[in-house]
């Protein structure tokens, strides 16, 4: 039926993975700029999240990736063609959907071979191909089952399965685990990245779930109202994120409030709410500058507790509420200049426990404080 | 108590008013008179042995026939690729097709059939069979497109990307997917469409001539000038397999929802 090859042999070959470039890439619907412009590399056989909130153009994109809408303006081009012509039958991308999007009137083994059939592949091959993706899935001997009768991480897995039987060099996911409970979704995060080492073809993998896109990405383009607002790896974004957007959706951040005093070995010397504070920063400042300082809750200590030295940046607060979170202890602390500061502790037996209305000293790295 | 018992009441004499006309006319067409008359003075199957022996009533029941199974071929195929362009339409423009899609069924049926007679008579369609199937078709269509609208209105459009995605074709795709979806309720849109046309008497009137006598026209006429208790063993014929039918489509229906509940069950 379709004229596009398959490879002969079912065994885990060297596939490399396809390369995707979008180009300046538009979707208006009713005339509102769903996607307002995105241009982003993606390499060969790497893993990329598509990370933003519900409305910022995360799913068109890869709905243009996968054929099913047509870019206004731009191009996109998988392993340097042009596909925005090509209709979706001819793209050979394999797509997991959120809600699965099993063929309901199909056997599971029907379903993980349809791919197959489309490309006239005969039926003692294609019995082989699904077992195979069915060992690969974890879910062998599941071939004469209906998806009514799996359980939704089950019929996670076929939908998984039935992407990859045919062979395809990029994989698109859209919220695949969205419909699932947090046990079931975290082993099954797991099981894709597992899945992605052994099949060595790139992954482009929608969410708004900041987490996820942490714990499985090579890396993460976070998206905002239809524009890519930073692109880079999990650690650069919690890190070193570009702008607040991106600070406080990955994460949780302070924001503080601050006038550009001067720059001092590479760093920026601000001052804030009565204290000097010392921030990394990815351009020049003038002094005079007014900017807003980011650091993360869990990165801010009380003094004294640990080695001080490397600690450059302080300030004095008074403890005004704390929240007992199992795994932590995390104090809201009011500074003098109207600031108020969120610190987390590791909750331990050998951490005095403080209590709200205490005086403290607040101190964190002057490397883990990020101008946004 | 007694609310319940009341209720019993009123629910078998409804049944009852409902029902009483089919049960006479059945009682009636086993009547031994020979002329129709109630109670009937003794039971016979005489008037079917006289419906079977007319070469007239057999020719107007096979006519029907004919022109029924033309229309269900017709109706369910234009209907379900009707339903499939609806669906794909934006919503505003969905509801101006589909109102209409459906005019035929709102607007009164005599007003159509006049109407179709004289567009008919200038093309030398009436007292043809082809006339009939055409109108008859026109009329059949929105069954169908209601039936086939609802099932595509409930189907998840994913599934249907999930097949091109996985390389079938857009055709690959509707013969595989779309079409075992929605089979049930193409299955009633076409028993609908043949009920319509077997039963269809207006149309009939006008378009039937000398040359083209369906069945309810026969039986119309029959009724106008020599009442005998034959239309009674007719009309039960008829009634058994109306409701034959309509059994049929219940149990698709049955069939198609249990299908959806499985699917959404996980």
């Amino acid at each position: 039926m379709d004229g596009t090859a398959l490879p002969a042999t079912g065994q885990a070959q060297a596939l490399h993975g396809a390369s995707v470039v979008l180009s300046g890439i538009e979707k208006r619907f009713d005339n509102v700029g769903a996607v307002r412009g995105i241009s982003l590399d993606i390499l060969s056989g790497e893993f990329i999240t598509l990370l933003g909130p519900s409305g910022s153009g995360k799913t068109t994109t890869l709905m243009m990736i996968a054929g099913f809408e047509t870019p206004d303006a731009g191009d996109i081009t998988i392993d340097r063609r042009s596909v925005v012509a090509l209709p979706p039958y001819r793209r050979n991308i394999g797509m997991v959907f959120q809600n699965y999007a099993l063929f309901p009137h199909l056997t599971v083994a029907d379903n993980i071979g349809f791919p197959l059939k489309q490309r006239g592949v005969d039926r003692a091959t294609r019995a082989r191909l699904v077992a195979e993706s069915l060992d690969l899935v974890r879910l062998p001997g599941y071939q004469a089952r209906y998806p009514r009768q799996l359980s939704g991480g089950q019929q996670q897995r076929v939908a998984l399965a039935r992407s990859i039987v045919f062979h395809p060099r990029l994989l698109l996911m859209d919220e695949p685990l969205g419909a699932l409970d947090k046990q079931l979704r975290e082993s099954l995060q797991l099981e894709m990245r597992r899945l992605h080492a052994d099949l060595g073809i790139t992954f482009v993998y929608v969410t708004h779930d900041q987490e996820e896109a942490l714990t499985m990405s090579d890396r993460v383009a976070v998206m905002n109202e239809g524009l890519i607002a930073q692109v880079g790896t999990p650690e650069d974004l919690y890190d070193r994120p570009c702008d607040r957007f991106v600070a406080s959706f990955i994460g949780e951040s302070n924001f503080l409030p601050g006038v550009v005093r001067g720059n001092e070995d590479g760093m920026v010397v601000a001052d804030c709410g009565g204290a000097t504070l010392r921030a990394v920063a990815r351009i020049r400042h003038a002094p005079g500058e007014a900017v807003t300082l980011a650091a993360r809750p869990e990165r801010v200590h009380f003094a004294g507790v640990q080695d001080d030295r490397i600690r450059r940046n302080r300030m004095a607060a008074t403890i005004a509420e704390i929240v007992f979170a199992g795994e932590r202890r995390r104090y809201l602390c009011q500074c003098e200049g109207g600031v108020s500061i969120v610190l987390k502790e590791a909750s331990s037996a050998e951490i005095r426990p403080r209590v709200v209305g205490e005086r403290v000293e607040l101190a964190w790295s002057a490397a883990d404080t990020v101008i946004v | 108590m007694t609310g319940r018992i009341a209720f019993a009441l009123c629910w078998i004499l409804v049944l009852a008013f409902l029902a009483l006309p089919i049960l006479i006319v059945a009682a009636l067409s086993f009547s031994s008179a020979s002329y129709l008359t109630f109670p009937p003075p003794g039971f016979g199957v005489r008037w079917y042995r006289a419906y079977l022996g007319s070469s007239e009533w057999l020719a107007s029941t096979w006519l029907s026939f004919a022109v029924a199974a033309c229309v269900v071929v017709l109706a369910t195929i234009l209907g379900t690729l009707a339903s499939l362009g609806l669906a794909r339409l934006p919503r505003a423009m969905q509801a101006a097709f589909g109102a209409l899609i459906l005019s035929p069924l709102i607007v009164p049926g005599i007003v159509v059939a006049i109407g179709i007679y004289y567009v008919f008579a200038r093309y030398r369609l009436v007292g043809t069979p082809v006339g009939l199937v055409l109108a008859h078709t026109c009329l059949a269509v929105p069954f169908v497109v209601t039936s086939v609208s609802a099932s595509l209105a409930g189907l998840d459009r994913r599934l249907e990307q999930a097949a091109l995605s996985l390389g079938a074709t857009p055709w690959g795709t509707f013969r595989q997917v779309t079409l075992p979806l929605i089979r049930p309720s193409v299955f009633v849109g076409a028993l609908f469409a043949f009920i319509t046309s077997f039963d269809e008497l207006i149309v009939a009137l006008f378009l039937s001539g000398s040359g083209a006598i369906t069945l309810p026209r026969r039986m119309w006429d029959d009724l106008r000038f020599a009442i005998d208790p034959t239309i009674a063993a007719v009309s039960t014929l008829t009634i058994v397999l109306a409701a034959a039918l309509l059994g049929g489509a219940h149990i698709l229906r049955q069939q198609q929802i249990g299908r959806q509940i499985g699917t959404t069950d996980g």
